[in-house]
């Protein structure tokens, strides 16, 4: 059995990391037990600064803050960056600052809170913003290495984690090989390629070991970057495999595989199936109950294979 | 009104029924918010009791007044006095937080009787009990919108807006009470956001301002009629609470703002509330 851990985890740890650094600053807004933020808290409390439930008040505080050099991460729930979208992209997408904003509990996998916790979209927002990279990591230690990437970048960020905890895949691997920007392919094969983000990267690649059983070899990669995302990846997959699915916890409109979609229509006419929330809003739930629910585990996984693979 | 009862001791007897569901549904759960439905239940059971016009058995009944808890992760609490008033059963209960139940996490109108709104991003109740106090003037009706917020959820700005906008528009028909319990999800308000001096804030924004103990039965229907009586203007009822209140280990803990009592926590609970077992 792999270890287990929750991406939160992995951002948590980052903002230590990165404390060496006294520009990084840290903002919350009543969420920092929950997007781990709080340890960062503990130990630099002059340097994290609490906004209450204010998450407008946090992204313009931290544009602010970056105008005047610090490097400031403020994280909420996914959902409630949301609320402040449009500070977002007045305030900080359109002046370029770079401020890191980071949505935990994303997507119908954070469970029985419900529909108003669970965001499906926001990845699809955030994609519509200019300046603005989006991330959406599958595991702690990806995500531990790409919010550190992003301290050293110029303009801002959106990347979601989750709460639960799914299977760690980067214990063992060398760091240089995740790189905001950068696909990465975690499994070989040439009949259909299955492109997946954040807690579904886990759920394709066991797609890809029942696909294997009946005779189907399927290429899986992580594209944990959606924004700007890795078309030459893309394109190289699209031609070796001929199929393309995309497997997000996240509506079937604007994200991973709205990215994808836009693309392929622009390059190529290989098929592509979408595997996500299917224009709905979920409801409480645990985590692999809303999977099933949803339509996004490996049995949907598998047969949005098969279709693409059909269309060819 | 439902009007079960006006005697302080059948609310008091109320609101302790209620308290064994809350820590009983959240044990079930083992996830949700105990100590901001403890802090608030008294103060429900009480306006469910001797003030709301609503029907259990006509629960979209047009001319009901609205009751908004906009604090929705409070659910426990909205979920077990529905069950007491008769607008769900019992049973119902048993599905907080399970897949396909009328109990989700966070008070929903889509799928829960007796729900006037889909809660669970704060700072949203006042709002949307203006508009619906704004409709029942618009139709020349005599219902009123009761709106339910945590002290921690008007650190939003939105509820300033709102609260600017009510008295701009002299709805007198719109009717607040406070959770003023302290804490909020990380830790004490006065860690995450001090907010000085709450009364005369309303004050400045117009508003017709009532202070009580939350927990005391008799000021809580004084406070209830004050709501009742003062319709010159939007009014609000700051009641002190403790979060947690009737649970030795939750009240005043923030540990047990979003956390389930384990099975030993919850034989103590269970005891102290004197729950038949
Ligand atoms: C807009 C928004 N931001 C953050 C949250 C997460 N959250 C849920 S409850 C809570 C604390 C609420 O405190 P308070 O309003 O005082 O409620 P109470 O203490 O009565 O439970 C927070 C921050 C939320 N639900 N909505």
């Amino acid at each position: 059995m792999s270890r287990m851990a929750a991406t939160r985890d992995g951002y948590g740890q980052a903002l230590l990391e990165l404390a060496g650094n006294d520009k990084v600053v840290v903002l919350e807004a009543d969420l920092g037990k929950s997007t781990k933020s709080l340890h960062f808290r503990r130990a630099h409390p002059e340097r994290t600064i609490s906004c209450g439930i204010g998450e407008q008040n946090m992204l313009l505080v931290a544009a602010g803050m970056a105008s005047s050099g610090y490097i400031p991460f403020a994280s909420t729930f996914a959902i409630f960056t949301e609320r402040a979208f449009e500070q977002m992209r007045n305030g900080v997408a359109r002046p370029n600052l770079a401020v890191h904003v980071c949505g935990s509990h994303g997507g119908t996998h954070t469970g029985t809170d419900g529909s108003s916790a669970q965001s499906i979209e926001d990845l699809a927002i955030y994609r519509t913003l200019p300046n603005v990279t989006v991330l959406h990591p599958c595991d702690d230690v990806s995500t531990r290495l790409l919010t550190k990437q992003l301290a050293k970048t110029d303009s801002p960020s959106y990347m979601r984690t989750a709460r639960n905890k799914t299977p760690v895949l980067y214990d063992n691997v060398d760091p240089s090989t995740i790189q905001i920007g950068k696909g990465i392919q975690l499994r070989d094969g040439a009949d259909v390629a299955i492109i997946a983000c954040g807690v579904l990267v886990s759920e394709a690649l066991k797609a890809a070991d029942e696909l294997s059983k009946q005779g189907v070899q399927a290429t899986v990669i992580d594209m944990h970057t959606i924004k700007p995302l890795d078309i030459e990846l893309v394109d190289l997959v699209a031609e070796r495999c001929g199929a393309i699915v995309t497997a997000e916890d996240h509506s079937v409109i604007g994200g991973l595989g709205g990215a994808v979609a836009e693309h392929l229509s622009a390059s190529s006419c290989t098929p592509l199936e979408r595997v996500g929330v299917h224009d709905r809003f979920g409801e409480s739930g645990q985590a692999d109950e809303m999977l099933e629910l949803m339509e996004l585990s490996v049995p949907h996984i598998v047969k949005a294979a098969q279709r693409a693979i059909n269309r060819k | 009104m439902v009007r079960i009862t006006s005697s302080i001791s059948e609310l008091e007897e109320l609101a302790r029924r209620c308290r064994i569901e809350i820590v009983k549904m959240v044990h079930r759960a083992q996830a949700g918010h105990p100590g901001g439905s403890l802090s608030e239940i008294d103060l429900m059971a009480a306006l469910y009791s001797t003030s709301l016009r609503v029907r259990p058995n006509d629960p979209d009944w047009d001319d009901r007044d609205r009751f908004i808890l906009s604090k929705g992760h409070a659910s426990p609490g909205m979920y077990a006095l529905l069950a007491e008033t008769g607008f769900i059963s019992h049973d119902d209960l048993h599905s907080y937080r399970v897949l396909g139940g009328i109990c989700q996490g966070h008070v929903d109108m889509k799928w829960c009787p007796g729900v006037d709104f889909s809660a669970g991003s704060l700072g949203m109740g006042l709002s949307f009990g203006m508009g619906c106090a704004l409709a029942a003037r618009l139709e020349g009706s005599e219902r009123r919108a009761f709106v339910m917020l945590g002290d921690g959820e008007i650190q939003e700005g939105s509820v300033w807006e709102a609260a600017m906008a009510a008295t701009h528009h002299e709805l007198g028909n719109l009717k607040v009470i406070l959770d003023r319990n302290r804490i909020q999800n990380d830790d004490f308000c006065s860690e995450q956001m001090r907010m000085f001096d709450i009364p005369a804030k309303w004050k400045a924004f117009g508003w017709n301002v009532k202070e009580i103990d939350g927990h005391d039965m008799t000021e809580i229907v004084d406070g209830i009629k004050f709501l009742d009586e003062s319709n010159d203007a939007p009014s609000i009822l700051i009641a002190h609470t403790i979060k947690g209140k009737g649970v030795s280990y939750m009240e005043n803990n923030p540990s047990f703002h979003g956390a389930a009592p384990n099975d030993e926590q919850f034989a103590i609970a269970m005891s102290e509330l004197g729950a038949v077992q």
